[in-house]
């Protein structure tokens, strides 16, 4: 592998490890609001939520660039009053990764979530517990495997992202020259199919690896709650 | 302690309205499924709004929608033992009994520490275990050892024996004997039971159709309780022991009742349960018959439905119900002020 094949394989490790870290937190907070809440406009939140997984990657694209972009609403606010830059840095890249995988991470934690009994919630809560601990001592170990199995999800998808994450911040090696990226631009070279099949190869191993270890992860948790 | 409730609440076509007050002791919420009993332990806990009233406990006003109070159920310090026990199930026994303790400050609470409810409820061997691996005896045991142990002022028992066998309800209710005499936590229990609420209440509120048809002492209201296997429930003492027959002879207002032996010391109050369908009425005293309980008595009501006519007797300042056949109420010529025996076939016992 080249150094640049190596950069490309760190750098998306990196994204993705950023953009699901850094969704969780939102990812649960939504889906027990989905799960959980009675409000107005539930119904709103719900198709916002999936909208990234239907709309063509391009356009998710596309309207991070306007909002997030240098002189966008959101992205100029960012620059100024922290000094977050998104447009063409790899924190772009891992922006777009966290969207494009948020309704996967969302849909699998909000199942698990609904599946905790609220019968064992309301009883937590005759205990003394008020909803934040009754959230935290019940319902997130309750729902963990879930919550493991969103986040490997969301890994798994920005590991693959590439319309939405070319769209937004470009094809900039060491940069945000993602996997998929890397493998593009590969493929667009005489010569190159070599350097895309190892990268290929790189991609397949990663993807799997992220499979066991999740399949690991929800077994011992499983374990725990149903041993002894 | 006293739990004050005056509520209504509409959900489909089925109407609550209950007001009682209940006093220290075990208050029985006594009635048929479908009565209401389950959603007004949901409202006394916070679990269920009410759409109008007031829940006062010990003064201190948990609903009153006139003046928009609804105290959530986390601030309430009510206990709440449910029929399925809910325990948590990724934690062991011993976090299970001490989840409330996390929050509740242990001022003013009734229940005492860990050591004496593990020891009380008899679950000290379990406590490093697992939830599923309990019996549904075990689980109902710890429910309570960890609603206890949250410091409550009041306690809610809904149906807590309904889901166990004949021989797991023998083995919980001395436990909860136990907590009654014991801890000094008042409790409301809600049971369709009547050898259960016979056994443990002081006060009994009967429910039906989401109306409180009657409230007061367990003794003067088990008889009016419509249940199916409808009965009454006389206090008595030990007054000695059979050796030769395996008999214990029981003293009460209403005579003396020989019953199979009983594991009390001779002097212990027990509770005798008697049901309907177990007393036959004799206009004469009988003689050269099997059954060994005779009692004299005086015909105060009779409740005729269908077939059935339910005969409610003073013997002696006891009462006493029987249930006949309207047939044989004719034949006897039965009606208030007639005396007449009561011959008892068989009593089942509650010790008290």
């Amino acid at each position: 592998m080249t150094e640049e094949e190596w950069t490309a394989v760190r750098l998306s490790l990196l994204v993705a490890v950023t953009a699901t870290a850094a969704s969780l937190p939102f990812g649960i907070a939504v889906a027990w609001l989905l799960a959980r809440g009675r409000f107005w406009g539930k119904g709103l939140v719900d198709t916002v939520v999936h909208l990234p997984l239907i709309m063509p990657p391009v356009v998710t694209g596309y309207l991070l660039l306007i909002l997030f972009g240098k002189r966008g609403p959101i992205g100029s606010f960012l620059d100024q009053a922290f000094g977050i830059v998104f447009a063409f840095r790899w924190t772009g890249a891992a922006l777009a990764c966290a969207v494009m995988g948020f309704p996967l991470m969302v849909r699998a934690i909000r199942l698990s979530i609904e599946a905790v009994d609220t019968r064992l919630e309301n009883a937590a809560g005759t205990l003394g517990a008020n909803p934040l601990w009754v959230f935290a001592t019940i319902t997130l170990p309750l729902c963990l495997p879930g919550v493991i199995a969103g986040a490997i999800l969301s890994f798994a998808k920005a590991m693959g992202e590439f319309g939405a994450t070319i769209t937004f911040v470009s094809n900039i090696p060491g940069e945000t020259q993602t996997l998929p990226s890397a493998i593009y631009t590969l493929t667009q070279i005489p010569g190159g199919d070599a350097g895309a099949l190892r990268l290929t190869a790189v991609s397949i191993a990663i993807s799997m690896a992220a499979l066991l270890g999740s399949e690991m992860l929800a077994r011992r948790v499983g374990a725990r709650h149903v041993a002894a | 302690m006293s739990l004050d409730i005056d509520i209504e609440h509409t959900r489909g076509t089925f109407r609550l309205a209950a007001r009682f007050t209940a006093q220290p002791g075990v208050t029985a919420l006594f009635g048929r499924s479908g009565s209401g009993k389950s959603s007004l332990v949901d409202i006394v806990a916070g679990l269920i709004k009410p759409q109008r009233g007031k829940v006062a406990v010990d003064g201190q006003t948990l609903v009153d929608t006139t003046r928009g109070v609804f105290v959530p159920k986390h601030r309430r310090r009510i206990g709440y033992v449910f029929q399925d026990s809910r325990l948590f199930p990724h934690l062991s026994v011993r976090q299970n009994l001490l989840y409330g303790r996390w929050f509740s400050r242990s001022d003013g609470g009734v229940a005492g520490d860990f050591n004496s409810i593990v020891e009380l409820l008899g679950i000290g061997p379990l406590t490093e275990r697992r939830p599923d691996s309990l019996s549904g005896g075990e689980k109902q045991r710890v429910a309570i050892g960890r609603a206890l142990l949250a410091h409550p002022r009041l306690l809610l028992m809904d149906e807590p024996l309904a889901s166990l066998d004949e021989s797991r309800r023998a083995e919980i209710l001395p436990y909860i004997e136990r907590l009654r005499d014991g801890t000094g936590v008042p409790i409301l229990y809600v049971s369709h039971s009547v050898a259960e609420v016979a056994r443990l209440a002081t006060t009994v509120v009967i429910l039906s159709e989401g109306k409180v048809t009657a409230v007061g002492p367990v003794l003067d209201i088990l008889p009016l309780a419509e249940a199916s296997d409808g009965g009454s429930a006389l206090e008595a003492v030990v007054a000695g022991h059979d050796e030769t027959f395996q008999l214990t002879t029981l003293a009460s207002a209403a005579g003396e009742l020989q019953v199979p032996k009983l594991a009390a010391a001779v002097g212990a109050n027990v509770r005798a349960y008697i049901r309907s369908r177990d007393v036959m009425l004799s206009l004469q005293p009988p003689q050269d018959i099997s059954a060994l309980n005779v009692l004299a008595g005086e015909v105060v009501q009779i409740v005729r439905s269908g077939a059935q006519a339910d005969v409610r007797l003073d013997c002696s300042g006891a009462t006493l119900m029987a249930r006949l056949t309207t047939k044989s109420v004719q034949r006897l010529a039965l009606a208030p002020g007639r005396p007449v025996f009561a011959v008892i076939k068989s009593v089942s016992f509650e010790r008290s």
